[in-house]
């Protein structure tokens, strides 16, 4: 039997038969292959393509269908879909990897770290990845995330923070503990950790310039107060939203207004209105207050300008208004809103307008925000004509000198 | 004589149907105030609790305090996690066992930010049997398939950009006639919108005032909603989202409305029972309003010939829903977030610390039978189903079971 294989095999015929068909085969592999490949980076770009609204939804149900019902290896291909895509898309992605992995019983798990410390791709899809790994291999994903001290990516950093800290809270020896903190502190940009770290290191006697941790701006002119009554004032145009004259002085609400200077010498920046233009009592009511600010930027970039304020708002860059929103003290903490700004080249400005309302509980008194500038990991983005953070002495006499009634 | 047989046993067969149907209660708990809107269940709740009644209990992996909704012996339940609490997930957990069938992740696309007494996992999501509907304080909107299929999603922040509150949204889904109700009503961008079950996309939508609401909207009939605001109630056609009456009475923005048949019991005036007519425009009639039933956090329930309210002062309060008159109070141990549950002639009631509260009553008294301590935290209303409590508490779920069945 063997001895006739081995003839038909010697057979020019034949052997050139075996290798068309062997090439047929390959041919076909490949195509089969190139053609599950051209149907998944079809189906990833309809997921791509979900808009507002519910715009999409139909055809990207489908599409996740045939994702979600990809082989694990498929998985690194389809993170990459999240580079570049909405949140929105970004959903539909990241759930078709949850469906797959959730079935599957082994993942490529070198595949994916090679993802992972790819910087270049999305930093919540990298996140996935990671844990992914950490699902299977545990101690693998230890190892990595120890190293992400600087990571792009926001929960990566935290828990290399976090890994850190708990090294910190191991460690005997005070000098030890301090040096471990300072670089936790350094490489943390979660409010909450940095709080944790800050209350260790401040225990043992370590000054931290938290304002310049975070890039909260400290150095702004206040003019005011306006007339908000009924809350009329947010939608009132008032001088200061047309042009911005620090020498001008406004017809305002029961009195003359003057631009006048306000430093805050705050940690997290606070820039207290009730402070720049003190009132009586609990302070004014149904008035509102304009704050402007310059910083200067070595090269034009996109930024996020972050703020923390429970009063209704608006805020213009350079000219332009970015966002508002007319709600008033239901919660205030830093960074609660985000929101993107292309800075240029050179000088910049920002314009805050701040509206009080009548509320008179005690919970209703604040009048204030504070105000930062970062990337979206929240590492601070710092002007190069920063001024050093103001000590409290310095920022107390600078408070409503200014006010002409 | 096959023949004979063969009808005999169909005979048989629908005989056993039907005694399965009368001894069985609900099988689904579909949304926030279970299948009927009334906070009532046809199942028999446990008559005595103990470590004994407890069939499983699990850990969860991310906060919340939306209840659990049951269909098909499948458990939903949403959570959210991360620093900023901005993960999403979804999980499908087997009703027999507890075990995990699925879970689904998403990244919210609106603010996270709440009061620390709530979670970005606040509202309970609904179920017309076939698919989830998960809402989340971020506005993130998805529905899945009972295989965790993705069907649609949505970024209603993402849609409309001041649709948050910094307290955190929490208003509760409800979907009748093929339409998912969302009321996201705020200070600022405020709206009730009908959504198409099968696509995602809005049907209605309609601007609501501007005011920080979280009640949740209540089906009154197929295709027919109340919406519970500040103002009083609306109803609301579904198909189109037109109004058909109002009741312009006021009502509160926590405690929601609950309905017996075709009487609404309203968190307005203490307790306002109002009678509608399905074919009619007319405003509702005022059957009574009762200051003595006035309810704290807990939205009120009702069950046959009685509603129930739990006060500011945890007072457990028995009223006769035909004339408001009070029957009977009970002090139980609060404080309370979570809305009670109420079968036949028992009443479970959990309050924040996880004491659970057994409350066996007839028209005359009520009397505590018996509690039961789950040291944890518990804000979330119970769901009754299928022979099971499932209740969430701060870290876990649990599924209770009257140990003598």
């Amino acid at each position: 039997m063997r001895q006739a294989v081995d003839k038909l095999i010697r057979n020019r015929n034949v052997r050139l038969v075996l290798f068309f068909w062997t090439i047929s085969c390959c041919l076909v592999a490949l195509g089969a292959a190139v053609s599950v490949a051209e149907t998944l980076d079809a189906n990833l770009k309809t997921l791509q393509s979900v808009g507002n609204e519910g715009k999409g939804n139909l055809s990207a149900a489908v599409a996740w269908q045939e994702v979600a019902g990809c082989e694990s290896d498929s998985i690194p291909t389809i993170l990459s879909a999240i580079d570049g895509a909405s949140p929105l898309s970004a959903n539909w992605i990241r759930t078709a990897v949850d469906a797959i992995a959730g079935r599957s019983k082994k993942i490529p798990l070198e595949d994916l770290e090679v993802f992972l410390l790819d910087v270049r791709h999305d930093p919540r899809a990298r996140r996935l990845a990671w844990e992914l790994i950490q699902e299977r291999n545990p101690n693998r994903a230890e190892i990595i995330i120890s190293s992400m001290l600087d990571d792009p990516g926001v929960e990566l950093r935290y828990d290399a923070v976090d890994r850190l800290i708990q090294k910190a809270s191991r460690a005997k020896e005070e000098l030890a503990v301090n040096e471990i903190l300072r670089k936790a502190l350094d490489a943390a940009r979660n409010v909450d950790q940095v709080k944790q770290i800050t209350t260790a290191l401040r225990k043992s006697g370590q000054v931290i310039d938290l304002q310049h941790h975070f890039g909260f701006l400290a150095g702004w002119y206040v003019a005011g107060p306006f007339d908000n009554t009924d809350g009329k004032g947010f939608a009132t145009v008032y001088p200061p939203e047309q042009n911005v004259d620090l020498e001008a002085l406004y017809a305002g609400k029961g009195m003359q207004v003057l631009w006048h200077e306000f430093l805050t010498a705050d940690p997290y920046g606070m820039v207290d209105i009730n402070k720049a233009i003190p009132g009586p009592g609990d302070g004014l009511k149904e008035v509102v207050a304009y704050a402007f600010t310059t910083f200067t930027m070595p090269v034009e970039r996109e930024v996020e300008v972050r703020l923390g304020c429970k009063n209704a708002w608006k805020i213009w860059g350079n000219g332009s208004l970015l966002f508002e929103r007319d709600e008033y003290h239901r919660g205030m903490r830093i960074d609660q809103y985000r929101i993107p700004f292309e800075t240029r080249e050179g000088r910049n400005t920002l314009l805050v307008k701040l509206c009080q309302d009548g509320q008179t509980k005690d919970w209703t008194k604040e009048w204030q925000f504070q105000l930062r500038l970062c990337d979206a990991s929240g590492t601070p983005v710092l002007g190069s004509d920063r001024r050093p953070t103001p000590l409290h002495a310095e920022a107390e006499a600078t408070h409503g000198e200014s006010q002409t009634p | 004589m096959y023949e004979i047989n063969r009808c005999l046993h169909v005979a048989c067969f629908i005989a056993l149907l039907g005694s399965a149907a009368l001894v069985q209660g609900d099988q689904s708990w579909p949304s926030f105030q279970g299948p009927r809107g009334s906070g009532a269940t046809t199942e028999r709740l446990p008559q005595e609790l103990g470590e004994k009644n407890i069939s499983w209990k699990r850990m969860l992996p991310g906060y919340g305090l939306s209840t659990p909704v049951v269909h098909s012996n499948k458990v939903f339940i949403t959570c959210s996690s991360g620093p900023e609490q901005d993960r999403l997930r979804v999980l499908c957990i087997d009703g027999t066992k507890g075990q995990s069938l699925w879970e689904r992740q998403f990244w919210a696309t609106g603010r996270t930010m709440c009061h620390k007494k709530t979670s970005v996992a606040a509202p309970t999501p609904c179920t017309d049997g076939e698919r989830i509907y998960a809402l989340f304080s971020s506005n993130d909107l998805v529905c899945l398939d009972f295989e965790g299929n993705l069907i649609w999603l949505r970024g209603i922040t993402a849609d409309y950009p001041n649709v948050s509150n910094s307290l955190g949204m929490a208003s509760s889904l409800v979907v009748t006639d093929g339409v998912v109700v969302a009321q996201v009503e705020n200070d600022s961008e405020s709206y009730a919108i009908g959504i198409d079950a099968e696509t995602g996309k809005n049907i209605w939508k309609i601007e609501r005032e501007k005011s920080a609401n979280w009640t949740s909207p209540l089906v009154l009939s197929p295709g027919l909603v109340g919406l519970q605001s500040k103002s009083g109630i609306d109803a609301v056609d579904t198909a189109d989202g037109h109004f058909l009456w109002k009741y312009d009475g006021g009502a509160s923005t926590i405690p929601s409305s609950c309905r017996k048949g075709n009487v609404l019991f309203v968190p307005s005036k203490g307790l306002t029972a109002l009678a509608y007519n399905l074919s009619s425009q007319k405003s509702p009639k005022q059957l009574w309003s009762s200051s003595r039933l006035s309810p704290g956090t807990p939205s009120p329930v009702v069950v046959s010939n009685t509603v129930f309210t739990i006060s500011r002062g945890d007072v457990l309060t028995a009223g006769d829903i035909e004339t408001g008159e009070r029957r009977w109070q009970l002090r139980l141990k609060g404080p309370f977030s979570a809305t009670p549950v109420v079968s036949e002639d028992t009443l479970l009631a959990v309050n924040e610390t996880g004491l659970i509260q057994l409350v066996h009553f007839d028209d005359e008294q009520g009397e505590l039978k018996d509690t039961f301590h789950l040291e944890d935290e518990v804000l979330a209303s119970p769901a009754i189903a299928a022979g099971g409590v499932f209740l969430r508490s701060n870290s876990r779920l649990w599924k209770l079971v009257d140990a003598k069945q």
